[in-house]
């Protein structure tokens, strides 16, 4: 009944292409920022900051920068991890080896580098597709894994490639604190993630999504495959080598080039798929999903256990979590496969209706 | 008819085609004058859709001479083909099926869209812009077809007439000077096929357009094209006016088969 459209005339198509047309969207986008940048550093505590919002958050853009390669651009890719390393180690030889360059200066250039090398490896997409090619970037995977661990001059010579981010300051402001990191880190993210809608609802997202959905068509209207595929997966890196750059400097602190694993590459996979391929909302859903549910289940689990009184140990209760993790996923998935950001879409579409089904 | 056929736009002049050891076309030689209606026809597999493809670069010819334009085609990509001015639409529905009916539209437009994707991103003037002037175009072009109430409605959930319909849209947002149509009409119903038939003839009638045509429903063709030509195994049987091809030995035997 709220969410309505009705009296809400477009007169250009100005109006009729903004961000949000329905009105309600924009107040409810206005109350997310709100509630983001005002209410929750006001409330939240120092674990919630560093433990949940700050890496739900970089994951967010590590999945967005996946969407935009695999959800709007169709080319699968198993390297999203490698690339969050690259930025994170560039970001780190910047700071290091450039006197006095501002991180946020640094931040940008491991963005470019991670699109440098996003580059290199998405040549193979010029030839091969789908799973073929998702096994093709497996190569970024290991490679680049590899790459950062033999080469000592990466890390500074560290043992085993471990690398301690420097202090963030910007203007002469040191951001230390769990909140002012995620202050910096949601700025961020929120001015990216704007930037990428802007991408995907203007012709350079059309010729991604055309590629996507049938490559020859594509051609014969004129888009020429080979940019457009190359700088999907050169936005893509760049967002996944920002969030890589944030990983290091805002959240843990210190990495190694394995926590860049694999395991991260198909979770960020993951994110996607459960949120909504080709949905920049849905990266944000889909990284929620797989990244806060578990630390829910962690705490709702014992406490509910503890309700019924049944006596479970310890060890059943993470074994039920993931057990239930898992049959989550399947729920959803045989649900609406299209993801959560399409269940949230429905939703929308049944209330403008309501109350009539039509 | 009161309109205008001009000069020869396309000349095509011994083209042969193969396929490894097989040949999809063999020594065929027709021409396409501006603004007519050119129909190509023939039994299933007579090299119809291998010729649209050669027109527009995504098949090279091995023999033969192609002139768009007065000017001698060079080895092109088929992206080279709608920078000139060619579009087409595809025998099977070849839209892009995870968008809008406006988004697929607007892809029509997209060589004449400038903006780089730093300027989208940050939504700067020129991108904003252009968005704008196309938008306005495109809707020119879902008026014309009279598909303003899908416009926001994902093309994979239209019945398929209407899917042909946008197709065609698409093609015609690039505002082209030649329009290669394959089997426009192929599974319509009536109803359809002569709301495609009126819509190819005002295309043609009111833009000019040049038409090179493929199409099974006799009836259509020879009531729409100006000139028909007709393939058979690769090799050009006939051409000419409707009522001469319709009359030729050669196609009857071809379509009806001999008596022995």
């Amino acid at each position: 009944m709220i969410y309505r459209e009705a009296g809400q005339f477009k007169t250009s198509y100005a109006a009729d292409q903004q961000l949000f047309p329905i009105r309600q969207d924009r107040i409810g986008v206005l109350i997310v920022l709100a509630v983001a940048f005002l209410a929750i550093p006001a409330v939240a505590s120092e674990y919630w900051f560093s433990a949940i919002l700050i890496p739900f958050l970089i994951f967010s853009l590590a999945a967005l920068g996946l969407n935009i390669l695999t959800g709007y651009a169709g080319q699968l890719s198993l390297g999203s991890a490698a690339f969050m390393a690259v930025g994170a180690y560039a970001a780190y030889n910047f700071q290091l080896r450039i006197e006095g360059i501002p991180i946020l200066v640094s931040f940008a250039c491991a963005g470019l580098t991670a699109a440098g090398v996003g580059i290199l490896f998405g040549l193979p997409s010029l030839w091969i597709k789908g799973f073929y090619l998702a096994v093709a970037t497996l190569a970024a995977q290991f490679f680049i894994v590899w790459c950062l661990t033999k080469f000592p001059w990466f890390s500074n010579h560290s043992s085993s490639g471990v690398i301690s981010a420097q202090k963030i300051v910007i203007f002469g402001h040191e951001f230390a604190s769990p909140r002012e990191k995620y202050l910096l880190v949601l700025t961020l993210v929120a001015v990216m993630a704007l930037a990428a809608k802007n991408m995907v609802r203007s012709s350079t997202g059309r010729a991604w999504m055309a590629v996507r959905d049938m490559d020859v068509a594509a051609e014969v209207i004129g888009i020429r495959l080979m940019p457009t595929k190359l700088l999907a997966f050169a936005v893509s890196s760049f967002y996944c080598g920002v969030a890589g750059a944030l990983y290091a400097f805002c959240y843990l602190g210190s990495v190694e080039p394995d926590g860049f694993s694999l395991d991260m590459s198909f979770r960020i996979l993951f994110m996607i798929i459960i949120g909504g391929a080709g949905s920049i909302l849905g990266s944000f859903l889909g990284a929620a999903f797989i990244l806060l549910l578990p630390i829910f289940l962690d705490i709702a689990l014992p406490r509910m256990a503890g309700l019924l009184g049944l006596p479970f140990s310890n060890a059943t209760v993470s074994h039920i979590q993931i057990l239930l993790f898992g049959t989550l996923i399947m729920f959803f998935l045989i649900v609406e496969p299209h993801g959560l950001a399409r269940l949230w879409q429905i939703g929308k579409e049944k209330l403008r209706l309501w109350p009539f089904p039509h | 008819m009161s309109k205008k056929i001009g000069d020869v736009i396309l000349d095509l002049q011994n083209i042969s085609l193969r396929f490894g050891g097989v040949k999809a076309l063999t020594d065929i030689s027709f021409d396409v004058r501006e603004h007519e209606i050119r129909a190509i026809i023939g039994p299933n597999g007579a090299g119809k859709s291998s010729m649209l493809n050669v027109i527009n670069g995504v098949y090279h010819p091995q023999e033969g001479v192609i002139i768009f334009r007065g000017r001698e085609r060079k080895k092109m990509e088929p992206h080279h083909a709608a920078t000139q001015g060619i579009a087409r639409t595809f025998q099977n529905i070849a839209l892009f099926k995870g968008m809008s009916v406006l988004d697929n539209i607007m892809t029509g437009r997209i060589t004449r869209m400038k903006a780089s994707f730093v300027e989208h991103a940050l939504w700067l003037g020129r991108a904003r812009r252009e968005e704008l002037e196309h938008r306005k175009k495109v809707e020119e072009v879902i008026d014309f077809l009279e598909i303003q109430h899908i416009r926001r409605t994902p093309v994979g959930r239209l019945p398929y007439g209407l899917q042909k319909r946008v197709e065609l849209g698409r093609a015609l947002a690039a505002e082209p000077s030649m329009l290669l149509l394959d089997e426009p009409m192929a599974g319509m119903n009536v109803e359809e096929k002569q709301d495609m038939c009126r819509f190819i003839l005002d295309v043609n009638d009111q833009f000019g357009t040049t038409i090179v045509l493929i199409e099974h429903d006799m009836g259509v063709v020879m009531d729409i094209s100006d000139r028909v030509v007709v393939l058979d195994y690769g090799k050009k049987i006939g051409d000419g006016l409707p009522d001469d091809v319709k009359n030729n030995p050669d196609v009857i035997t071809a379509y009806l088969g001999v008596s022995h």
